[in-house]
C-alpha cells in the first residue's frame, strides 16, 4: 500500500487527464474499496423486493456480503451476511424467505429478522465463558447506517458522514422523477434482476453512461439495423413499434448529441438532460396523461412530465433512467471485474402500456441479449486491456474543458459532448481518495 | 405499439410428460428439422435461420422457467421476425465492433420427444435438449437447456410458430452477453 501516499494519489488526477493506474492497479482498487465504497451510501435494493416478513435479498456493499430483510415489525433491515459464531454466510441464496428465523446451516444459531439473537444451541457450553448468548456479540451485525428514499434502500458502512439525503443532493431527482411519474406516487420493482459481469474496471461503466459522444460510434451497427427495419415496417404497415426507437435512436448524428446538457453536482453525481423526451401524443400516452392529471392536476402533471431527465448517475454505484424506469447497480468485484445488476420498475397506478414501454427497453437494451450493451462491454474490456499498455500514460478528459458553466460547485455543460461528467467523477474520486480518515 | 405479438402460452416441458405415438417418418422429419436449425445457427446462416420461422413465428427465451408467455414480462429474448432481422443486420454490419472478433458456436441437439402431433394439419409440439459451446476471443462458455418447438407443417416443410428456450444457466450471471440466438 505504501506506493500510494496522498501526494501520489493527488498527482494521478489532473483537471484534464487521469493516470492510467487509476483503472488498472489492484492496489488502487483496494484503496477505492476502503476510501470510497466503505464511506459512500450504497444502493441495497427496493423495499418492494421484500414484501413479507422474512423476505430477503442478498447483496454486496463494497467487499461485504449483506442481507436486506423485511422484519416482523414491517421495517427493512440491512445486516451483514455473517454468523457471529463462526463467520458462515447466514444466507446462501440470492433471494427468498427465511421462514420463522434466520438459521445458520453450520450450528443452528438462530436470529430474528432484525438480526437479534433468538436461540443458540448448547447454551450451557457458554456458561462461565466471555460469550453472552443474549448479548450484542451474538447478534447479526447491522449496517452501520441505513436509510431509504422513496422506497429505495441504501446503506453505508461508515458510522458517520453526510445523511443519505444530503449525500444524494440533486441526484434525488432520479427517484423523484421515477416516483412522481407514477399516479400513485410510488414504484414497484419487477423482480427480475439480470446480472452481467464485465472483465473491466468499474469506472469505465459509469463514464460510458454520460459520454454521449460514444453512442453514434459504438452503437452504429444496431442503430442502422433498427432504422432499416423500422423504415421497412413503416412502409409496409404505416407505423413501427415504438420500442424500435430505443435502438434506431443511435443513428442520431454527433451534432444532435451536442444539444443535450449534463449537470454535474458534488460527490460525483451527474445528470443527463434533453435526450429521448417521452411525452409523445399517441393514444396510450394521452390516456396516461389523463390519469396523471386526475391525480395531480394540470400544472403539476406538466411540471412532472416536461422534466426531460434521461439519465442520472449517483456516483459511484448507480445509474438510473427515470423516464424508462430502469436502474443499474454497479458492484465492483476486483480491479478488472465488475458486476452490474439490472432492474426495472412499474409506475403504480399507471396504465399497463406505460409499463410495456419500460419493459421494451429492459428487454432490448438491458437483457443478456442486448444489442446495445454488447458493444459497450466490448469497449470496456478493450479499454481495460488497452490501458495495460505503456503506449499511453494518461487518459484524456480534455473535451470542452473551460467551456462549461460553473456556479456554486455545479457544472452545467453548454455542449452535450463535453467531458464534464468524467471530470466530475474524478473530482469526487480524488476527494474521497485523499481525504483523511 | 407492442413490439411482438405474443403467441399462445407455452409452458416449460414437464418431466416425464407423455409422448405422442407418431409415425417414424414424422419423428425423423422433426429431428432433421431441429438438426438443420442448429446447423444454420452454427454456420451463421442468419437469413436461413430466420426463415425457419413462420411469418408470425416467435423466438423466446424466458427470464424464468415458470413463465408461460413472453407477453408483458421480462425475457432474455422475445423476438418476432422483424426483431430477428434487426439482430441479423446488426451482426452483419461492418462496424458491429463486438462481433468482429473471432467467435463461433457448436450446438448438439438430442433427446427429441414429440409431445403432440395433429395428423390432420401436421402440427407438432416437440421438445429436445441442447448443449452449446460458445467461443469468443480465447474464452469458451457453455450453455445448456431445453427447447420446445411449436411447429406448423407447410408445403415446404416445418415452420416454427414458437420456439421456447430454457437455459439451465439462464438465471445465472452472464460473463459478457448473448449476441446470436441460442
Amino acid at each position: 500500500m505504501a506506493r500510494y501516499g496522498i501526494n501520489e494519489l493527488r498527482g494521478m488526477v489532473e483537471p484534464d487527464r487521469v493516470h492510467r493506474a487509476t483503472y488498472g492497479d489492484p492496489e488502487i482498487f483496494e484503496l477505492e474499496m476502503e476510501r470510497i465504497f466503505n464511506r459512500v451510501w450504497t444502493y441495497v435494493g427496493h423495499e418492494s423486493q421484500v414484501k413479507k416478513p422474512g423476505d430477503y435479498w442478498t447483496v454486496t456493499i463494497g467487499r461485504q456480503p449483506m442481507i436486506m430483510i423485511r422484519g416482523e415489525d414491517g421495517k427493512v433491515h440491512v445486516l451483514f451476511n455473517c454468523c457471529p459464531h463462526r463467520g458462515n454466510l447466514l444466507i446462501g441464496d440470492r433471494s427468498g424467505n427465511v421462514e420463522k428465523s434466520i438459521v445458520c446451516s453450520y450450528h443452528a444459531w438462530q436470529f430474528n429478522y432484525d438480526g437479534s439473537p433468538k436461540a443458540i444451541p448448547l447454551a450451557k457450553g457458554y456458561e462461565g465463558t466471555k460469550l453472552d448468548p443474549s448479548g450484542r456479540a451474538c447478534a447479526v451485525r447491522r449496517a452501520p447506517r441505513q436509510d431509504s428514499y422513496r422506497g429505495f434502500v441504501f446503506a453505508s458502512l461508515a458510522d458517520s458522514g453526510p445523511s443519505l439525503l444530503d449525500w444524494l443532493g440533486a441526484s434525488r431527482v432520479a427517484f423523484d422523477q421515477m416516483c412522481d411519474r407514477a399516479p400513485d406516487g410510488e414504484v414497484e420493482v419487477v423482480p427480475t434482476c439480470f446480472r452481467v459481469l464485465q472483465r473491466s474496471n468499474w469506472k469505465f461503466f459509469l463514464e460510458n453512461q454520460l459520454d454521449v459522444a460514444h453512442a453514434v460510434v459504438t452503437h452504429e451497427s444496431t442503430g442502422r439495423a433498427a432504422m432499416d427495419v423500422e423504415e421497412q415496417v413503416k412502409a409496409k404497415s404505416g407505423s413501427a413499434p415504438f420500442d424500435y426507437h430505443f435502438l434506431s435512436g443511435f443513428t442520431m448524428p454527433l451534432g444532435a448529441w451536442d444539444k443535450m446538457t449534463t449537470v454535474n453536482y458534488p460527490h460525483g453525481h451527474s445528470v443527463l438532460e434533453g435526450y429521448m423526451s417521452l411525452r409523445p401524443k399517441d393514444p396510450i400516452s394521452l390516456e396516461y396523461e389523463a390519469v396523471m392529471k386526475a391525480k395531480y392536476g394540470e400544472a403539476r402533471t406538466n411540471e412532472i412530465l416536461d422534466k426531460n431527465i434521461h439519465h442520472v448517475i449517483c456516483w459511484p454505484g448507480l445509474s438510473i433512467q427515470p423516464p424508462l424506469q430502469q436502474l443499474r447497480a454497479i458492484r465492483p468485484l476486483a480491479h478488472d471485474q465488475t458486476l452490474t445488476e439490472l432492474w426495472h420498475f412499474r409506475l403504480k397506478g399507471a396504465p399497463e402500456p406505460i409499463y410495456r414501454r419500460a419493459l421494451g427497453y429492459f428487454n432490448l437494451v438491458n437483457s443478456p441479449s442486448t444489442m446495445v450493451n454488447a458493444d459497450d462491454l466490448w469497449n470496456f474490456r478493450k479499454q481495460h486491456e488497452g490501458l495495460r499498455s505503456e503506449g499511453s500514460e494518461w487518459v484524456s478528459l480534455h473535451r470542452y474543458l473551460g467551456q462549461d458553466d460553473e456556479a456554486g460547485g455545479v457544472v452545467r455543460t453548454r455542449i452535450g459532448t463535453s467531458e464534464a461528467p468524467l471530470r466530475n467523477y474524478f473530482k469526487a474520486w480524488a476527494e474521497y481518495m485523499t481525504a483523511g480518515n | 405499439m407492442l413490439t411482438v405479438t405474443a403467441p399462445a402460452p407455452l409452458a416449460a416441458p414437464k418431466p416425464g410428460a407423455a409422448r405422442a405415438s407418431v409415425p417414424l417418418d414424422v419423428q425423423r422429419d422433426v429431428e432433421q428439422f431441429l438438426y438443420r436449425q442448429a446447423d444454420l445457427l452454427d454456420g451463421k446462416a442468419w437469413q436461413d435461420y430466420i426463415d425457419c420461422f413462420a411469418p408470425d413465428g416467435v423466438y423466446w427465451m424466458p427470464a424464468h422457467p415458470h413463465q408461460t408467455s413472453g407477453d408483458g414480462v421480462p425475457s432474455i429474448f422475445f423476438e418476432d421476425r422483424n426483431l430477428m432481422t434487426i439482430r441479423m443486420k446488426r451482426m452483419l454490419h461492418p462496424r458491429a465492433w463486438s462481433q468482429k472478433t473471432q467467435w463461433g458456436t457448436s450446438h448438439v441437439v438430442g433427446n427429441v420427444a414429440i409431445e403432440s402431433h395433429d395428423p390432420k394439419s401436421g402440427a407438432v409440439v416437440c421438445r429436445s435438449r441442447f448443449h452449446m459451446l460458445d467461443f469468443r476471443r480465447d474464452q469458451s462458455r457453455h450453455f445448456a437447456g431445453s427447447y420446445v418447438h411449436r411447429l406448423a407443417k407447410t408445403g415446404d416443410g416445418y415452420r416454427i410458430a414458437l420456439q421456447r428456450v430454457d437455459m439451465v444457466n439462464g438465471e445465472g450471471m452472464y460473463e459478457y452477453v448473448l449476441q446470436a440466438w441460442v
